[in-house]
């Protein structure tokens, strides 16, 4: 079930101060953040945020698509490097 | 044999399971197209005057995104988020469950036929 429209975009309240912050001060510095949960809001376009996989902070350059998505969905959390292939081979 | 919106040829069917055939089209829409139209769904397609039919084409053509135009539409919301690189793109180029089913096992419509797994033989 979505959610509902009357609460409103959900955003951790840090995470709009420091957007507010790195965009007066006009350097492009990477925001890292571990709220992957908050949405993207349009104030953010043309920022770039570090968002935390459980390792890394990967980074994402906002543009004006992603605006409604949230911050996690940019940043995988499971690398998946394919099956090994053989067990034979390593036996035999 | 009556032509609605485009391509589609159904002919000696009920008209409200007829218009089934027209993609985009289930039985809740074909029901209210009848209705508009003040035809009753129980009539056979061949039964209707030209009128009729053009009246179907219609209320088609002016409130339903039917065929192509659908088809291009759900394929461009995909390739939206495909190009976004966002986890829903992801599945979608990997070809597995997008919505956050299992796929330790299951997942075949979008897996495709089961692959054999090479090796551990005795």
């Amino acid at each position: 079930m979505p959610r509902s429209v009357w609460k409103g975009p959900f955003v951790d309240g840090y995470l709009l101060k420091k957007a507010e912050v790195t965009r007066s001060s006009e350097r492009n510095t990477v925001i890292k953040t571990w709220s992957r949960r908050s949405t993207i809001l349009p104030q953010f376009v043309g920022l770039t945020f570090g968002v935390y996989n459980g390792q890394k902070f990967i980074p994402v350059m906002i543009t004006e698509e992603m605006i409604g998505h949230k911050l996690g969905e940019f940043s995988p959390t499971r690398a998946y490097m394919g099956h090994g292939v053989d067990k034979k081979a390593k036996r035999g | 044999m009556a032509r609605i919106a485009g391509v589609n040829i159904p002919t000696g069917k009920r008209v409200a399971i007829a218009l089934t055939y027209i993609f985009g089209i289930g039985p809740a829409s074909a029901v209210k197209i009848c209705k508009e139209s003040n035809i009753s769904s129980d009539r056979r397609v061949n039964e209707l005057t030209e009128d009729e039919v053009m009246s179907i084409r219609e209320i088609i053509d002016n409130h339903y995104q039917v065929e192509g135009d659908l088809r291009r539409e759900t394929a461009m919301n995909i390739k939206r988020l495909m190009d976004l690189g966002c986890y829903r793109g992801l599945r979608h180029r990997r070809g597995l469950p997008v919505r956050g089913q299992r796929t330790h096992t299951n997942a075949r419509t979008r897996k495709g036929p089961s692959k054999p797994v090479a090796g551990k033989k005795k």
